[in-house]
């Protein structure tokens, strides 16, 4: 172990971009304080990348998020590859429009004349005492577009590969980005290590529960199914990777499989991706099903600031375990 | 006739030609409406055809083009081709994006369309990114995004003014003033007095030009100086071309909002009719070559006309396809 080389999510971000850039002279990024001159952005994600590719490449912008989604967007038509940073999720409402009336839908309304190849990273998630506007998972909802992909990684070396297969994706991309586990650390990818979005990954086989994840639960669920398998509990991890276009063979294969299955995320319970989850597998796997889907998540509400609150309404690891033995019972 | 330096009767002659044709094929599609030939939404550009053929006039065919749902008069001074534009209009599969778009969404990269949006404002933080990958490419191209008085109240505008000049970009923001925003008047819904002033709170490299915009020679004349000035990497222009919308918001609006003396007035100075008459006094064409261009577009029309109703419906597979790309 002391041998293998490993990065935090951080700089695997880092190294995706990096990568990027460097194979690719349309790759550009853009957005609030990212340029070295700035400090290499408010997480430092783009950190040396001015100074090593270009402040042209790598272009600090105002404080105008439907300019920097406008502007990827335009950059895009015309043949670049835009890397955006929307540097917390919740300012992404300021560009919805661009993000889902044209980014989402110029392709389509093109008659395919046109594609968008931009990507727009962001960070979010609860945990860090943000409160209620720095801190939300609004995967569902750009899910809920067709002609967006969404993406999260659980593991540094999945952000490199995943990262990395958005850049070159010809369809726009959001890839969200988890801020507490920003340092936590990974095994290394190797170099221009890449994966295919639209694949869900069985990280580990089991054979009596499914539990379905992507982003930052999966660490809780390693570790869940690692203590569970010495009850003799075999419980099957789906790692998502992309929410959408939502790999539904793997899940409804894992399940067939299976028979039981918990869906978790961080984003609050109602109207989330594990309702679509969980009406797949009931239209899909319906007959080897054994027990309900169960569905963890945090809990309906803005989230708040004090650290006792907000852990309270954050999701547990203890609450998947709970789904899961619950399932079992049946 | 993009390279002409300066104004002449021929460069009046082309700006004229141009806004015949585009009266034609909007006077054509109104009156498909109108005889019940047509149901759709429309935003017709009639009365502001000038600002659109001096614009294209100044412009190469790979410049690029973002302009909104009333943008009939801009995608065809752009060089868009009239049957691909009438066959969208009727949902075909041969119209330019393939019965997907629809009026409000034309789309074609061949002549430098590259959006037209059907929300108020949101093309002009796209045209700074084409512009942007201009100045990247240092391909020398221009980027004009067109928008209406209305427009210029919503954030987008500043956001992209200002980011144009900020990064001093190939980008001509062209405002036609028609007086009124959607259905509301200049005067309750802007607070400056006009929209140009508002280029100075951008710094120098922001121009600013108001012109009358129906006016061919001032039209064309501002026009040409924002693209020699946007193409030399001197920065973006916010050109205001006064006008006045002939055929309210959309078709088939009464316009109640509009007093009749001024649109009495307004049709009373209707730019094709103008024009025409300073064409004639330029000895740039006589009034019979203008009665010949003109049935020649009328002609093109029926054409364009019978060709998308000829043309087939998209295949139903359409509905799932360009949603992604191939894998």
């Amino acid at each position: 172990m002391s041998d293998t080389k490993t990065i935090t999510f951080t700089q695997a971000y880092t190294q995706a971009l990096d990568e990027a850039m460097a194979a690719d002279p349309t790759v550009v990024l853009l957005g609030e304080d990212i340029g070295d001159k700035e400090g290499g952005g408010v997480f430092k994600v783009t950190a040396g990348l001015s100074a090593k590719h270009g402040a042209e490449r790598v272009r600090t912008t105002p404080i105008s998020e439907q300019a920097i989604i406008g502007a990827a967007i335009g950059a895009s038509l015309a043949g670049m590859r835009p890397v955006a940073e929307i540097m917390f999720m919740n300012f992404i409402t300021v560009a919805m429009d661009q993000v889902v009336n044209h980014a989402a839908k110029l392709r389509y309304m093109s008659g395919g004349l046109t594609s968008v190849p931009i990507t727009i990273r962001t960070r979010t998630g609860a945990g860090t005492g943000n409160g209620g506007q720095h801190s939300d998972m609004l995967e569902a909802w750009f899910a809920h577009v067709p002609g967006i992909k969404v993406v999260v990684p659980s593991s540094p070396a999945d952000a490199v590969g995943l990262l990395r297969a958005c850049i070159e994706d010809d369809d726009p991309c959001l890839f969200i980005e988890d801020g507490v586990t920003r340092t936590v650390k990974g095994v290394a990818p190797p170099s221009n290590y890449k994966l295919e979005l639209g694949k869900a990954n069985v990280e580990r086989e089991g054979s009596d529960v499914s539990v379905i994840s992507y982003g930052r639960p999966l660490q809780d669920i390693r570790k869940i199914a690692e203590s569970m398998a010495e009850e003799g509990i075999s419980v099957e991890i789906v790692d998502l990777r992309t929410i959408s276009p939502l790999d539904t063979e793997t899940i409804v294969n894992s399940v067939r499989k299976t028979g039981r299955a918990v869906v978790a995320h961080e984003a609050v319970r109602s109207f989330g991706v594990g309702a679509e989850v969980a009406a797949r597998i009931q239209e899909f796997a319906f007959d080897s099903l054994k027990a309900p889907v169960m569905r963890v998540a945090s809990k309906d509400a803005t989230v708040p600031f004090a650290r006792t609150l907000e852990l309270d309404f954050l999701y547990k690891g203890s609450d998947i375990e709970a789904a899961i033995r619950q399932t079992l019972e049946r | 006739m993009t390279t002409a330096t300066s104004y002449s009767p021929e460069v009046l002659l082309e700006i004229y030609r141009t806004a015949l044709k585009i009266r034609s094929v909007d006077g054509g599609i109104r009156g498909l409406i109108r005889s019940g030939n047509l149901a759709i939404a429309m935003h017709p550009p009639t009365g502001q055809e000038i600002i659109a053929a001096a614009m294209g006039a100044c412009l190469e065919p790979t410049d690029y083009l973002v302009t909104i749902y009333r943008g009939l008069h801009d995608q065809i001074a752009k060089g868009m081709p009239i049957k691909k534009l009438v066959a969208e209009y009727f949902g075909k599969a041969t119209g330019a994006c393939k019965g997907k778009g629809g009026p409000m969404h034309i789309t074609h990269p061949e002549s430098g369309v590259m959006v037209t949006t059907g929300v108020v404002g949101s093309g002009m933080p796209i045209a700074t990114g084409l512009g942007w990958a201009s100045q990247l490419k240092n391909d020398g191209r221009v980027t004009v995004t067109c928008f209406g008085d209305g427009a210029s109240n919503i954030g987008a505008f500043h956001e992209a003014m200002n980011l144009a000049a900020v990064w001093k970009l190939p980008v001509i923001f062209l405002c036609q003033n028609n007086k009124y925003a959607e259905c509301t008047t200049y005067e309750d819904a802007t607070a400056s007095k006009t929209i140009v002033e508002r280029a100075s709170a951008y710094g120098e490299n922001m121009a600013g030009v108001a012109v009358d915009g129906n006016n061919p020679e001032e039209m064309w004349t501002a026009m040409r100086a924002a693209v020699d000035r946007a193409r030399a990497g001197r920065g973006p222009t916010l050109l205001e071309a006064h006008t006045f919308r002939l055929s309210g918001h959309y078709f088939g609006d009464p316009s109640p909002y509009i007093p009749k003396e001024e649109m009495a007035e307004a049709m009373a100075n209707d730019p094709i009719v103008v024009v025409r008459d300073l064409v004639i006094a330029s000895g740039a064409a006589t009034a019979e070559d203008l009665d010949a261009i003109q049935a020649k577009f009328e002609v093109e029309f029926e054409e364009a006309l019978e060709f998308a109703k000829n043309s087939p419906l998209p295949d139903l597979i359409e509905v799932t396809t360009d949603i992604y790309g191939a894998a």
